[in-house]
């Protein structure tokens, strides 16, 4: 279990996301001195009574009129419980680009509506982009509360709309909490507000608090991509040889039978190393060195699996893939795709579908893939790739494409088809009407 | 948590062992950053000036390859205006790390006329040329900085791999979207990436791993009695870049540095802190003090500020 709670928020615009960013450093007294000053300075200056929070996180200003891309914000706040890290996402230019690159990473999102406006389409987009991503919780903030006139019945209207709808994208009851806040005033954000009795559930900070944060599970099998060899050759290590990298999945245990991927040979782990000494077993996540028993030629790209349930050895990729470049994507592209440790030369042989973000449908067969699109391909690559699931496993059901020409990243990937695009084509989406 | 105040002792203490796994999960996704630029670059390079985040950097490269020494060298460039301590401290480290370290001095650009020297006598704004023109003579591809998104907001949406063209420039729409923790190193020739394993780090994360580790950091980071003028809201020392005008008189004060750059605009400040315990402490203080009128006059205000004057290479 870790302390280090990765966020990421969503929202459109004037929903108050930067306000209720803010509102949070604010609160948690994250906010340097020197920082806060200069807010209240500039909040005075333009005639405010109470310090503007979104000028807390609004570094961004300048590059909007400067006219270049605006990109995901990291923000840092901590309590004495739990630290967190908050990928703080645009909402109007690029979002999908920027709502995948925030949600990659997060265990909780939290998504923004004005309690006047309620549940939008794009509300709805966001929301599918998180479950795509397979972010495990969302917390869905009811801002401007206070502009309703605190009304109850505005809030209940919300909650189940978005219930109803989350639900369908495969989120169950205990991944969603609904909170009634007003950033600017700062009611449920970090303190309970006297204005809604009528609300029993968490503030939002509370919520943050106390969510378990799902620990990686156990029991799946090991998942160790071979990041570097260490070979000291040094004296006091003449024949020391490891296998450096970060666990992808499951448990990597002295003892444990594994089998190096794509080769297919099988050794025993014989230990666990790290430089503050030997471990009795390494969790996804840790950065280890592990060393096997049998002195067979590994190099970095390789996977050292659980040798009795291993990924699948695939040289054509049935995945999801989200667009994130200028120019299209048409069948045919000749692209390089990172997965894990390893980079292959890959070409994108069909386009089978497109997320169709109006209907939240999938089309059949599209034509090209637009900037900001998410669609259904089969990539075939040059070299046997070891994957899973992308719905089983994050880590190794995840792979970026890439521009052989000039190396930018094209596109993110995921193999298969994640949980709101389960179920054939078309998937309907939204419960309707 | 409580309205208003909080108990920074007991916000500290109290901590403790839910920070250990803050700090496992900080340095696991460092070694790892440190691992992927090991496996796919050709030349990597760590900038390394003996303060404390470089220090930290060369702390988990360290563990990131142990029992092998660090793949890479360490690169310092010298603007002259050093503090004794920290050049002694660096020797010190480079020496029981076996680790090869180049030095690109400042006043070597200024004595063949590449570079002139500023009418302030500030070396800062100097390093870039130096820093660059190393690069590209030693044909490093990777160059590990020690930056933090935390410092200031600016910095908040800076990739962990920064790529930059042939003349060090960051160019915002190649910026590339960084996805889970599969980072994209591709670069073409002549350019390269900066890469920043210590970005998801605040200060004070830094400064708990600094005691959980027992990192050695240069005597100056911690209280010690020193001569000292103001200039500018700063507390300057006197060096090798100058001393105190006519009109700057010098009173000896009880100071600690948070950070360590060019002496001629690196301040002091006011500070009783001798441990990292204390310091940690401090650190927690001024971030959590509420801060209204009176502030401009209290110490810890004034440390907070010194951060962000933070110089450093990027």
């Amino acid at each position: 279990m870790s302390d280090l709670l990765r966020l990421a928020t969503a929202g459109s615009v004037d929903d108050g996301k930067s306000t209720l960013v803010g509102r949070l450093l604010y609160d948690t007294k994250s906010v340097l001195a020197d920082t806060l000053e200069a807010v209240h300075r500039a909040s005075a200056d333009r005639g405010l009574s109470t310090p503007d929070l979104s000028l807390l996180v609004d570094g961004l200003r300048a590059e909007r009129e400067q006219g270049i891309t605006i990109d995901v914000a990291y923000r840092y706040f901590a309590t004495p419980n739990r630290s967190y890290v908050l990928a703080d996402t645009p909402g109007h230019v690029q979002y999908t680009r920027n709502t995948v690159t925030g949600a990659s990473t997060a265990q909780l999102a939290i998504l923004l509506v004005d309690a006047r406006k309620g549940v939008l389409e794009q509300t709805r987009r966001h929301a599918a982009v998180l479950a795509l991503l397979g972010v495990p919780r969302l917390v869905l903030a009811v801002n401007k509360i206070d502009l309703v006139g605190f009304d109850k019945a505005v809030f209940d209207t919300i909650s189940r709309e978005f219930t109803e709808y989350v639900t369908g994208l495969g989120y169950t009851a205990d991944a969603l909490v609904i909170v009634p806040v007003s950033a600017l005033h700062g009611d449920n954000v970090v303190e309970r507000s006297e204005q809604t009795p009528w609300y029993t559930g968490p503030t939002l900070l509370e919520h943050l608090e106390t969510v378990p944060v799902a620990p990686d599970p156990r029991d799946v099998p090991l998942r160790f991509p071979v990041q570097y060899v260490i070979r000291p050759r040094t004296p006091e290590h003449p024949d020391y040889r490891g296998y450096a990298g970060q666990v992808a999945a499951g448990v990597a245990t002295p003892g444990d039978e594994v089998v190096v991927l794509p080769s297919g040979r099988r050794s025993r782990i014989e230990r666990v190393d790290t430089a503050d000494g030997p471990l009795g077993e390494a969790t996804a996540g840790q950065s280890v060195t592990v060393l096997l028993a049998d002195d067979i030629d590994i190099s970095r790209g390789d996977v050292i699996a659980a040798a009795d349930d291993q990924p699948k050895l695939v040289d054509e990729l049935d995945a999801t893939i989200c667009w994130l470049a200028e120019k299209p994507l048409r069948a045919g592209a000749r692209v390089l795709v990172k997965h894990g440790t390893r980079t292959v030369q890959a070409i994108v042989t069909e386009l089978s579908g497109r997320f169709d973000e109006q209907n939240l449908s999938l089309v059949d067969g599209p034509e090209a893939l637009s900037l900001n699109e998410i669609g259904r391909v089969v990539i075939r690559t040059s070299e046997q790739l070891p994957v899973d699931d992308y719905v089983a496993s994050r880590r190794t059901g995840s792979f970026l494409v890439i521009d052989p020409a000039d190396g930018g990243t094209l596109a993110a990937g995921l193999v298969g088809a994640p949980l709101p695009l389960r179920g054939g084509v078309p998937v309907q989406l939204s419960p309707g009407p | 948590m409580g309205k208003g105040t909080i108990d920074v002792t007991d916000s500290v203490s109290g901590s403790i062992l839910q920070a250990d796994l803050t700090l496992d999960a900080l340095e696991a996704e460092a070694i790892h950053i440190f691992r992927e630029v090991a496996g796919e670059f050709d030349k990597p390079v760590i900038l390394f000036s003996g303060g404390k985040d470089s220090t930290l950097l060369v702390h988990l490269a360290y563990k990131a390859f142990w029992p092998a020494p660090i793949p890479f060298p360490l690169l310092h460039v010298d603007t002259g205006h050093n503090f004794d301590e920290v050049i002694e401290f660096r020797d010190n480290l480079v020496d029981k790390l076996g680790a090869r370290l180049v030095v690109a001095k400042v006043q070597d650009w200024i004595d063949d006329g590449r570079l002139t020297e500023r009418p302030d006598g500030t070396r800062n704004p100097l390093q870039t040329v130096p820093l660059l023109d190393s690069i590209t003579e030693g044909k490093f591809d990777a160059v590990f900085g020690g930056g933090r998104r935390d410092e200031e907001r600016a910095r908040a949406k800076e990739r962990i791999f920064s790529l930059r063209n042939a003349f060090g420039q960051w160019d915002p729409r190649r910026q590339r979207p960084e996805l889970w923790s599969l980072y994209n190193g591709r670069h073409r020739p002549g350019e390269h990436v900066r890469v920043f394993p210590l970005s998801n780090w605040t200060e004070l994360d830094v400064w708990r791993y600094i005691d959980r580790e027992n990192i050695e950091l240069p005597s100056i980071y911690f209280a010690h009695r020193r001569e000292v003028y103001q200039r500018d809201g700063m507390w300057l020392t006197s060096g090798p870049w100058g001393g105190p005008r006519e009109n700057e008189p010098v009173t000896e004060m009880t100071v600690r540095y948070r950070t360590v750059g060019d002496g001629s605009c690196t301040g002091a400040v006011q500070s009783e802190a001798s441990t990292v315990d204390e310091v940690i402490t401090e650190v927690t203080a001024s971030r959590l003090t509420e801060r209204g009128a009176t502030r401009a006059d209290d110490r810890l205000s004034e440390a907070a500020m010194e951060d962000r004057k933070r110089e450093g290479y990027f």
